[in-house]
């Protein structure tokens, strides 16, 4: 019995955004439409736009982060709420205190909506679940497990120089098994329709049944990149040699850095992404980061974009709700 | 006042059952303590003695008198209708945790053994991490002591296997087994050091003394907290594979053949730990097993939506495993179902599913999680029962779990058709952690007996 999907209220509007697992193929259209809207906003000489006006955003960053946290303060900023940003993984919880005891404190500064990043998996659920009702969670990234606004961004950006995704091949290259932004794209890849989604990692890099996520499995990189449309290099961490998963940066690189030469498989208008940041020769090298088939910054921009709908999108559902309550 | 079986004290025999001190008080009816007592009408099944029909059962001193007709001039001074209920042994369970010492914000011998009564459970094994580490005599005797004054169940307490649980050195087994401890065990910890783990089992055996394992390989365990398959794939949770298991369990099997030791291994949780299991049974080794009752009714699938109440060790595996545990229990190559019961504070379930602390409190769900099983045709009544008294009984090897005259008249009574709520009116357990809250469940113990003297009655 799956339970029921508490990012929807019940009439399916999206009131959290955990998870892009569970949610519909038109919910994701809408994320993606919507963000088309936003993206002028940074164009505009006053860039805001009222939408969140007298809301509090707080950013709860249990984990260390620059571009996810300022892009979620930016993206808050320009829908006009008040931002919070909490770095806590220096603060609170060192000194002992529990996450629901953080949260209880926070919530009774009246704030409108978390945008929570743990080292845990599952802990946007947990937020989620215990905040009080009125109070949007927004997952900017929970352990291995979820990282949606980073997996709509990157679809964004998808659409934007592919359009349909019936007719794509997209390759994701790295280390599957840690990466939380692996499962938000093959999620979201699958509920979109790709044509064909392949993983390229060595096994020790891959989760145990890896085609359940919806991908081919894939050992080398020239035959997993081959007439590919989209190459997603996922970032590899350091900590990955010391656990034993893999000799060397050198030997990877070697095997899985994506290159100029290892790119000619592709299709010739392959676009290459990563959600950054990049290790320059580990994953690519630097004439792929830098060169004309990268998309990597524009990636960061859009992600703005991304956010903003997002939280505007839960911000309605809940004035919505506090309207109809208002009613009865 | 209930002249009691002996009592466990330091020099007693070890085949002697843990009792309850004569003269106890418990919080029942005073008519509990009648000297005399006959529990009618009731389907009686005593799967160690084959009896399964309508057979009166009467009780004197503490101890089984007669199974159907009443001797001749037996005046019973107190009658327990039981029509349309089951009469059984008292159950027993081979891993409950009760947390005192050392973690009575968790629970207390108190709470959790008027939890096992009110689960029909009579006796019960206590693994040895509490704090202190029951790797002495005192520590032992305090269990048992406290479990005596609270009158409601047997505790038979498993003694550390290695000093501090620590895998280094041996602990003083045969002193321990004379304070009482029945097995030797070492709990959820690891022995590495494999040369340790050989000497530990020989010397055991010396003893005759049962060791219990739970295998597990630490390094690849790692940090999982979930099966390591499709789930924790979509989850993104650390997972357990199948062969941190197995690969302990080939170990253990092996040093448990080369030096003799008699070895349960406790709850095994995937298909391939049962056929290393059956394997080793046919070559002769002397080894046997059990598994926790909640991993023949739910599966990895059940941790959707980080339900941290099903954040378990070992980890709920896949439905193939726990259609193969079903079948190794009913088959007998397990022979007993346990609790695994893991009482916590409602704040170690309150966190992001990793940082959760594993196990839930089962001790009262026990036998209606089996029912639920009979139910479903996997097991008939009989093999159910076998399972959870005669079974975990001979892995003890202490004189419990069936209902021949002469026997600790410790007897679970049930209505196999009564519904209950999972809730706060009948829940005894101080942890309230189990991902059966809230659900009706089929099976409701009527009366628990224990050495003859109600220690739970079903209010009505």
């Amino acid at each position: 019995m799956p339970p029921p999907n508490i990012q929807l209220d019940d009439q399916g509007h999206l009131k959290h955004f955990l998870t892009l697992e569970g949610l519909s193929r038109e919910l994701l259209i809408k994320i993606l439409d919507k963000t088309e809207g936003f993206l002028g906003v940074a164009r505009q000489a006053v860039k805001k736009v009222p939408l969140c006006r007298g809301k509090t955003v707080a950013n709860l960053f249990f984990e260390t982060s620059t571009r996810t946290r300022t892009t979620f303060e930016l993206a808050a900023k320009r829908l006009s709420a008040d931002v919070l940003t909490l770095n806590i993984a220096a603060s609170s919880t060192s000194k002992g205190e529990t996450l629901l005891d953080t949260l209880r404190n926070l919530e009774a500064m009246h704030v409108d909506m978390f945008v929570v990043r743990h080292a845990e998996s599952g802990a946007a659920h947990f937020i989620a679940q215990h905040v009080a009702p009125g109070v949007s969670v927004i997952n900017a990234g929970d352990g291995r497990h979820s990282h949606p606004t980073q997996g709509m961004l990157d679809m964004f950006t998808i659409r934007r120089h592919k359009g349909d995704f019936g007719r794509l091949t997209v390759a994701i290259v790295g280390d599957i098994l840690h990466s939380r932004v692996a499962r938000s794209q093959l999620a979201a890849l699958r509920t979109l329709g790709a044509g064909e989604v392949r993983i390229i990692a060595p096994r020790t890099l891959l989760p145990a049944e890896p085609e359940s996520l919806g991908a081919r499995v894939y050992h080398d990189l020239r035959e997993g990149v081959r007439d590919a449309d989209v190459v997603i290099m996922l970032r590899l961490q350091r900590e990955r040699m010391r656990g034993a998963m893999l000799p060397s940066e050198h030997e990877y690189f070697q095997l899985f850095g994506l290159t100029e030469e290892r790119l000619a498989t592709a299709k010739p208008d392959a676009i290459v992404m990563h959600p950054g940041p990049i290790n320059r020769g580990v994953e690519m090298d630097s004439q792929v980061a830098d060169g004309p088939r990268s998309v990597i910054l524009e990636q960061v921009s859009n992600g703005i974009a991304v956010r903003m709908a997002v939280m505007a999108l839960c911000i309605g559902t809940q004035n919505r709700l506090s309207q109809a309550k208002a009613h009865d | 006042m209930t002249e009691a079986i002996p009592s466990t004290t330091a020099g007693t025999p070890p085949n002697t059952p843990p009792g309850v001190a004569p003269g106890t008080k418990t919080d029942v009816a005073p008519s509990a303590a009648a000297r005399r007592l006959s529990i009618r009408h009731g389907r009686l099944i005593d799967p160690a003695n084959g009896i399964d029909g309508h057979l009166d059962l009467h009780i004197a001193d503490g101890k089984v008198l007669a199974v159907g007709e009443a001797p001749a001039g037996f005046a019973p001074d107190r009658v327990l209708d039981a029509t349309g209920q089951v009469v059984c042994p008292g159950l027993i369970d081979l891993c409950a945790r009760l947390r005192e010492p050392g973690q009575e914000h968790k629970g207390t011998i108190a709470s959790e053994t008027a939890a096992a009564a009110a689960g029909g459970v009579t006796s019960l094994c206590c693994p040895p991490d509490t704090t202190p580490i029951i790797d002495t005599p005192a520590v032992a005797q305090l269990i048992t002591r406290t479990a005596r004054q609270a009158g409601k169940a047997r505790v038979v307490p498993a003694g550390a296997l290695t000093h501090g649980l620590a895998g280094e050195q041996l602990s003083e087994m045969a002193t321990l087994r004379q304070a009482g401890c029945a097995v030797m065990c070492q709990a959820e910890r690891p022995i590495i050091n494999t040369q340790v783990l050989r000497r530990a089992m020989e010397y055991a055996a010396t003893f005759g003394l049962t060791v219990i394992m739970r295998p597990e390989n630490p390094f690849l365990r790692d940090n999982g907290c979930a099966h390591e398959g499709r789930v924790s794939a979509h989850l993104g949770l650390p997972g357990i594979p199948e062969a941190a298991e197995t690969v302990a369990l080939a170990r253990d099997l092996e040093v448990a053949k080369q030096t003799g030791a008699r070895v349960h291994f406790r709850a095994l949780s995937c298909a391939r730990s049962l056929e290393k299991l059956a394997a080793a049974q046919a070559r002769g080794i002397a080894v046997s097993a059990d598994v926790s009752a909640h991993q023949l009714i739910l599966t990895e699938d059940d941790l959707e939506g980080f339900n941290s109440q099903c954040h378990l060790n070992p980890p709920l595996r896949t439905a193939a495993d726990r259609d193969a545990l079903r079948e190794a229990v009913r088959s007998g190559l397990v022979s007993a179902v346990c609790s695994d019961h893991q009482p916590h504070e409602p704040d170690a379930k309150l966190a992001p599913f990793p940082s959760t602390a594993p196990g839930m409190a089962a001790l009262e769900t026990l036998l209606p999680l089996l029912l639920r099983l009979v139910a479903a045709g996997v097991l008939d009544l009989t093999t159910a029962i076998a399972r959870l008294t005669s079974g975990p009984a001979a892995i003890l090897g202490l004189p419990l779990g069936d209902l021949a005259p002469g026997r600790a008249a410790d007897v679970c009574v049930f209505d196999p058709e009564a519904k209950w709520r999972v809730g706060p009116k009948t829940w005894r357990s101080q942890g309230r952690n189990t991902p059966f809250w809230g659900e009706r469940l089929k099976g409701r113990v009527t009366w628990t007996l224990l050495g003859g003297k109600v220690v739970h009655e079903r209010r009505r």
